[in-house]
């Protein structure tokens, strides 16, 4: 029974990971990367992620190793405050309260006792960076308003400022100058590039900044793709630069290696550039990283790289360049068109992901599973090109079948479409494709849909398009002489008065197909495709139609431009009700009657939870976002709740998930963010705790085998076959993230033992022979037993029962024997 | 109907020839250049980059190397074997001697610049003690295997070191015998070449030597140890040349892709005394070869196949932000190669060895201002000339009307009498020219075609009078007080009464041809004479100088004119002093007196902006002849450069 709280909107996971640059811990075993309000460590070898920081208040905007201290970690934050946290076992140590917002965080291992922040004081586009010293004390929360100004006028990115030569001096870039603070000297120098006004170095300005660890060298990056070392800059006149040039695009971030040996750059074009040397001709290539390069950054140890992208992607690499684990969150850099899905097979999130794909994301884990490549097409990335856009998918048949739709237009009448149909293949486990229809249609497919119903024989998927058609395609007997196949045809060409179909929609059975030709909903018999009859509302064209379900499923649901949210029924054809709504998103639960409803308004976005047999909402939320609202879906519980407040029964079986303009994924929750914490994070802060010595293995195993023992009563069921949950090596094996893991060889033996049926409990392969043995014991025992019984059979004359009772005996004392030797093997143990 | 029918002429198809050499003396700030041709080019930098004076080349000449030592003597050597010594004062060369070491690849001078050391084809080295008079061969050092391709001496003039094919040879002066030999690396980007040329080498003060190869290296090596240091790959071709700054803080080096890099000596971190060698700045100002570059306190100079002689100022060593500080690309020679009669409408050019003579186009059309008009008769090529002998022409004229050409060679002199019927041409050469015409440097015919002034290079300025067919030598003006020292310019008066002449360095002198005496000496200034004319009626002398400054002198007042004085007083607009290409001619308006056409390179006035002009005259008072000669038809009778992907990796 979860405690009921008011409903919120929270943030779900997929957030930024590429927000600002990832850290190495000092051994490289783990990477921090900041993610909205959260810190997140991910180890480097599993990419698993094996703690989530949870503290700050607001977007935390920059990490950095304590550098007195490489096991604890600094992070900043726009609420405000830095805090230090243990990484290892996710504790928060201690809290600074700074009190303005903060953009940006440096340490520098010369600066004690103090970190550099980037704070904007007055007008809201002047950032300075200063040193925020910080107190010693003993207290959970400090305050630290001791600043210092450092430099004024700076970029807010962390990437145009850098710290050079053990803190010698600060390097700092905006647009066409570069600026030199010198510690010591306390004067700053600056380098300013020709302008814009001149055409040629129109695209001169300065994008990154990093310094070399042993050498006074400044390495710059450019608007036109260009690198400029800086050296000799002490002296305003005698200072030079050289160039490396490579990108053709803006360089985006630039990373020393930690000898200095090497200079990594990265940009739009995808590729990480190794400058050996430093040198123009002595460089090495890392390319098809999948997307722009954000951030590089390089691991204290100097045996890993990593860098971060545009599609919300971690890619971890070696020292030799060669890729060995990607992070991967949910991809957000492009407009989604898809909608919201959810795949009925592994239940992940589906939608628009890198250019030309879809992706699967697993809500519960916060990663992605992965991408299918739809358009298989390689994706040119350049500023202008009308690309192949994936606009429509839908899931089918339990999961068989995925359709898409992709189109691209560069002119108004040159329109390419394609559709494609995959099928789900149970041995490797994704999606094939099965058939590919060029232009379905002769217009752009405004709405696609699967017949879901269970006791459809025949997958059937309908069309709707703005060329006033709508089409029905069936999946037929492709075989020929080569093989046995299958392949999707159209079976049904509808059309109503030339209008152009805008949605289509199967009832829940299947029997009834609606399909909505602008303000017009046309209802079609799905056996025989007959117009069965038409509603018109004359309230603008129809948005939105969805069927009612299970109890509503007389009911048809359409909402129109015009704001009108329209109830019909089914029996009577007539309207039930309607209602003023403007209705930007409509999704029906699939575990319920319910329909959810999201309106826009000019001050935001509401949210609107009702069934179809009655216009009284069930439940509403006011202001769910200020933006507006794109897409929605519900997603069903693994594990359904039980609110009994009747607002919140609509959150039982499935959870809303929603998704607004600029790509926040956002849901509803009950719950306080504490709680919110995954079991499993907080199973492995346990496990973690615990030195993982082949001691612990015994020992921890025989603590919890004890813990089970004396939680068992004598009056416990007969021999039970374990379940694989209850033994612990193998929870231990499957819950453990691998990482922390000893190595197989170990475990393999363990893990063979436990499966054993020690003498306490005993596994199914085990139970025959022992059962065999025991039998053979018994028929001996029953010998004298036998001798025992007849005697009481001579003494009791009972008759008739006699058999009956000397059998029950029999499986009573096999009972009672057998607890008498779990007993011993008890206190054996002990 | 504009104010001026300007013929555009681009049918003069000079090509200069490719820069091979360049040598910077740091004490006299000037720079001497070795075309392939075998023309040496001597420019004052503090002159404003004037091209002060030239030797002109020889088709046997081919010069490899080109050193200035004791001073103010220049030497150079060729694959003909020889070294050669120039007169930089009769301009001619003093002597050359044969270094019996087959052809010569190298010279440098040493330090204390006593002593000119010579790599040869056969592998040896070959050191000669300059004498004040000539050059005398001392001793051999130990012969190597292959040529000798670059030298260099070390600053205390103890140890030399030798690039060679494959490797680089350190000897020792005193001894004679190589101390080292340092094998160079034939892999080029994991491809191993057949053979590695060490270009250049330079040896350092502190033992450092750098050497460039073809295989696109920079190395760094010890020469105490004989070890390799360090190695910058920089080019996909070869690194031709070398140059390292007299403070041995900045190098710089050229390559076979036209890129010029610039290497500093940078201290690692700002509080320690630690210092590294940085690649710092590329620049691709050629668009071919740079065979050669050097490094002057201010600027990195370089030359190469493309033709171009490129000064990039070094911005941290200028102190005032003048025109010094700009970039400056000198390709054509700043003197006339032009003349044109103006009664036939005749363009005589010169070339290297040829002479080619054209009749302009004519046009009945007219049109309003700026307005092409067609031709209604095409420009003909009436005759091309051809020299006898590998000598280069060093300078020609065509006489106004037209009748008489005459060139000369540095051996020989030579007259041809043009007769005209009709559409043909029929030429005459006059034979005995006397001797001491020969190797003349200004050639000039009086307006009325009846004298020739020729300004030897012995210093004498001889007249000449011509009449029908024949010649006869009327005076020789003989230089003053035994100064040998050559004119360069001549102008005479349209009136025919006045000739002025300007040698190198010191004043014009102006002598009355009627009564065969110096009239007067315009007083000396410190910049050379770019150009100068006489005007007509006033008998002024216009005179420009290489700073551009001019100056108006009355020949019969013997005294600036007042326009000239409140000039001076009020100075030049800074535009026009910032100018960096020299007025190479000076016409006048006939009828308006008070007008001065000037040109320089670039620039007429306002006429044309955008094309090199080689020439412009006026015909007559509606006329304008224009000789432009677009850079890109010059590059296209290159050789192909070296072929680089745009995007190539």
């Amino acid at each position: 029974m979860v405690e009921e709280e008011n409903i919120r909107v929270v943030r779900c996971g997929g957030s930024e990971l590429n927000f600002r640059r990832a850290v190495f811990s000092a051994d490289s075993k783990y990477i921090f990367c900041v993610s909205g309000d959260f810190v997140k460590v991910y180890s480097t070898v599993t990419e698993e992620c094996v703690h989530i920081l949870h503290g700050h208040r607001n977007l935390v905007t920059g990490i950095q190793l304590n550098p007195n201290n490489h096991l604890q970690l600094y992070s900043c934050s726009l609420d405000g405050t830095i805090k230090l946290w243990d990484y290892i076992d996710g504790i928060l140590i201690k809290t600074f309260i700074v009190g303005c917002k903060l953009h940006a965080l440096f340490t520098l291992a010369q600066a004690e006792d103090s970190v550099f922040v980037i704070v904007n004081k007055e007008k809201p586009d002047i950032f300075q960076l200063v040193s925020v010293k910080l107190p010693k004390s003993s207290s959970q929360e400090v305050e630290a308003k001791e600043l210092s100004f450092v430099l004024d006028y700076i970029n807010q990115s962390p990437k145009c400022i850098a710290f050079g030569n053990e803190g010698v001096y600060v390097a700092a870039v905006r647009e066409f100058y570069l600026s030199v603070y010198f510690f010591k000297k306390k004067t700053t120098s600056r380098f300013t590039l020709s302008s814009s006004r001149n055409k040629k170095h129109a695209k001169n300005n300065f994008t990154c900044v990093a310094c070399h660890p042993t050498e006074d060298c400044i390495a710059s990056g450019h608007m036109d793709g260009k690198i400029r070392l800086w050296r000799n800059f002490y002296d305003d006149k005698k200072y030079t630069y050289t160039c490396l040039h490579w990108h053709h695009d803006m360089v985006m971030d630039l990373a020393f290696s930690v000898t200095g040996t090497s200079l990594l750059s990265g940009g739009r074009e995808s590729v990480l550039v190794e400058w050996r040397d430093a040198t123009e001709k002595n460089k090495e290539f890392l390319p098809r990283l999948g997307a722009t390069i954000e951030h590089i950054s390089v691991s204290p140890a100097g045996d890993l790289f990593c860098t971060s992208h545009s599609d919300n992607k971690i890619i971890i690499i070696h020292r030799n360049l060669e890729a060995s684990a990607v992070i991967q969150g949910l991809v957000k850099d492009r407009s989604i068109f898809t909608g919201l899905m959810i795949d009925p097979r592994t239940k992940a999130l589906v939608l628009n992901g890198k250019p030309g794909h879809l992706q699967f994301y697993s809500l519960q884990s916060d990663k992605q599973l992965y991408n299918l490549d739809i358009i298989q097409q390689e994706y040119i990335n350049d500023y202008g090109l009308i690309q192949i856009e994936l606009t429509k998918a839908a899931f089918g048949c339990f999961g068989n079948w995925l359709a898409t739709v992709e189109q691209r237009q560069e002119k108004e009448t040159e329109l390419e479409l394609q559709m494609k149909l995959w099928m789900y293949n149970k041995k490797t486990q994704g999606f094939i494709l099965n058939t590919k229809i060029n232009m379905p249609h002769e217009d752009c497919i405004t709405a696609l849909c699967f017949c879901n119903a269970e006791k459809s024989e025949q997958p059937t998927l309908v069309t709707a398009s703005k060329d006033g058609y709508f089409k029905v395609w069936i999946l037929t007997d492709d075989s020929d002489i080569y093989k046995k196949a299958v392949g999707w045809t159209c079976d049904f060409v509808g059309s109503y008065h030339k209008y152009q179909a805008t949605n289509c929609c199967f009832s829940e059975d299947g029997s009834l197909l609606a399909v909505s030709f602008e303000e017009i909903v046309t209802i079609w018999d799905s056996v025989t495709w007959e117009l069965k009859c038409t509603f018109c509302q004359r309230a603008g064209k129809i948005r939105h139609l969805c069927f009612g379900r299970l109890t509503c499923s007389k009911y048809l649901l359409g909402a129109t431009e015009n704001g009108i949210l329209c109830c019909w029924n089914l029996l009577s054809c007539a309207l039930e009700w309607n209602a003023k709504l403007n209705v930007r998103v409509m999704e029906p639960d699939p575990n319920s009657e319910n329909i959810a409803a999201i309106s826009q308004s000019s001050v935001g976005s509401d949210l609107f939870v009702f069934k179809p047999s009655e216009p009284r909402p069930l439940y509403i939320q006011k202001g769910i976002s200020r933006e507006k609202v794109q897409w929605g879906v519900f997603v069903p519980r693994d594990v359904p709740e039980s609110f009994t407040s009747e607002a919140y029964q609509w959150l039982n079986r499935s959870q809303f998930y929603f998704l607004t303009k600029s790509q926040s994924l956002l849901t509803f929750s009950t719950k306080s963010p504490e709680e919110k914490l995954t079991p499993t994070s907080k199973q492995l802060l346990a496990e973690e705790s615990l030195p993982t010595t082949p001691f612990y293995f015994i020992l921890g195993k025989h603590r919890q085998q004890q813990d089970e023992k004396l939680n068992e009563t004598l009056e416990n069921e007969l021999v039970q076959l374990p379940l694989t949950e209850n033994i612990p090596a193998i929870s231990e094996l499957l819950h453990t993230p691998a990482h922390v893991l000893p190595s197989a060889a170990f475990l393999c033996s363990m893990f063979v033992n436990s499966l054993l049926l020690s003498k306490e409990t005993k596994s199914a392969k085990e139970i025959p022979e022992d059962v065999d043995m025991e039998e053979e014991k018994e028929s001996e025992d029953s010998d004298e037993e036998n001798d025992f019984t007849e005697k009481v059979q001579d003494t009791s004359n009972t008759g008739l029962g006699e058999d009956i009772i000397h059998q029950l005996s029999k499986s009573e004392e096999k009972e009672l024997r057998k607890f008498r030797k779990i007993d011993y093997s008890w206190i054996a143990a002990l | 109907m504009g104010e001026f029918k300007v013929h555009r002429v681009r049918f003069f198809n000079y090509v200069p020839s490719g820069i091979r050499c360049v040598a910077y003396n740091n004490q006299s700030n000037r720079l001497a250049v070795s075309r392939t041709d075998g023309t040496v080019e001597i420019y004052n930098l503090s002159a404003n980059y004037f091209q002060e004076k030239f030797f002109p080349g020889h088709e046997s000449r081919a010069t490899e190397a080109l050193c200035w030592a004791e001073g103010q003597r220049l030497f150079s050597a060729g694959l003909n074997g020889e070294i050669m010594e120039y007169d930089l004062q009769a301009l001619n060369i003093k002597y050359a001697m044969d270094a019996f070491g087959g052809p010569i690849w190298s010279m440098a001078a040493s330090p204390s610049g006593s002593q000119l050391l010579v790599g040869c084809e056969d592998g040896s080295v070959k050191l000669f003690q300059i004498t004040p008079d000539k050059i005398q061969f001392e001793r051999n050092f130990d012969r190597q295997k292959s040529r000798i391709l670059s030298l260099s001496w070390h600053p205390s003039g103890t140890h030399i070191a030798a690039g060679s094919i494959d490797y680089i040879s350190v000897f020792d002066v005193k001894s004679g015998s190589a101390v080292h030999k340092m094998i160079v690396d034939r892999q080029y980007m994991g491809v191993s070449k057949r053979k590695c040329i060490v270009w250049g080498v330079a040896f350092l003060s502190d033992g450092t030597i750098i050497s460039v190869d073809s295989a696109g290296k920079v190395q760094f090596w010890d020469s105490a140890t004989g070890t390799l240091v360090k190695s910058h790959l920089i080019a996909n071709a070869d690194v031709q040349s070398i140059a390292v700054a007299d403070q041995e803080d900045s190098f710089v080096v050229g390559t076979a892709e036209g890129t010029v890099f610039h290497f500093q000596l940078v201290p690692v971190t700002s509080n320690s005394s630690e210092k590294q060698w940085v690649r710092t700045k590329p620049f691709q100002h050629h668009t071919h070869d740079v065979r050669t570059v050097a490094h002057s306190p201010t600027a990195l100079i370089s030359g190469g196949t493309d033709t171009h002689l490129v000064f990039r100022p070094l911005m941290e060593k200028v102190e005032v932000k003048n025109y010094d500080a700009a970039l400056r690309k000198i390709t054509f020679p700043h003197r006339c190669l032009i003349s044109c009669s103006k009664k036939r409408q005749l363009l005589l050019f010169q070339f290297a060895h040829h002479l080619e003579l054209w009749r302009l186009g004519s046009t009945v059309a007219t049109g309003k201002n700026g307005d092409t008009l067609p031709l209604s008769k095409n420009a003909d090529h009436l005759l091309h000339l051809k020299t006898k002998g590998p000598e280069n022409i060093i300078c020609s004229c065509i006489s106004p009307c037209g009748s008489w050409i005459a060139y000369s060679t540095v051996s020989r002199f030579f007259l041809y009498r043009l007769n005209y019927e009709h559409d043909n041409i029929s030429l005459k050469r006059v034979s005995k020219m006397p001797a001491f015409l020969r190797s003349a440097l200004q050639i000039l015919f009086s307006e009325d075609s009846t004298k020739l002034f020729v300004a030897s290079n012995q210093g004498a300025l001889h007249i000449v009078q011509l009449s029908g067919g024949s010649f006869k030598h009327l005076h020789a003006f003989q230089p003053q007080s035994g100064t040998v020292e050559a004119m360069c310019l001549l102008a005479v008066s349209p009136d025919g009464n006045w000739l002025a002449a300007s040698g190198t360095s010191a004043g014009v002198h102006v002598y009355n041809v009627k009564q065969l005496k110096l009239h007067c000496t315009v007083p000396a200034y410190n910049f050379p004479v770019t150009a100068m004319a006489i005007a007509p009626n006033t008998n002024n002398l216009v005179i420009a100088h290489s700073d551009q400054q001019v100056f108006e002198y009355s020949i019969p007042d013997k005294q600036y004119t007042d326009w000239s004085r409140t000039v001076q007083k009020q100075g030049f607009h800074h535009l026009w002093l910032q100018r960096d290409t020299p007025i190479t001619h000076i016409s006048f308006h006939p009828k308006r007196p008070m007008h001065i056409l000037l040109h320089d390179a670039y620039m007429f006035c306002i006429i044309d902006k955008s094309l090199p002009l080689l020439f412009m005259d006026l015909l007559d008072e509606r006329t304008l002849v224009a000789v432009e000669r677009p850079l890109d038809d010059i590059i296209a009778q290159l050789p192909p450069p070296i072929k680089k992907k745009k995007f190539g990796t």
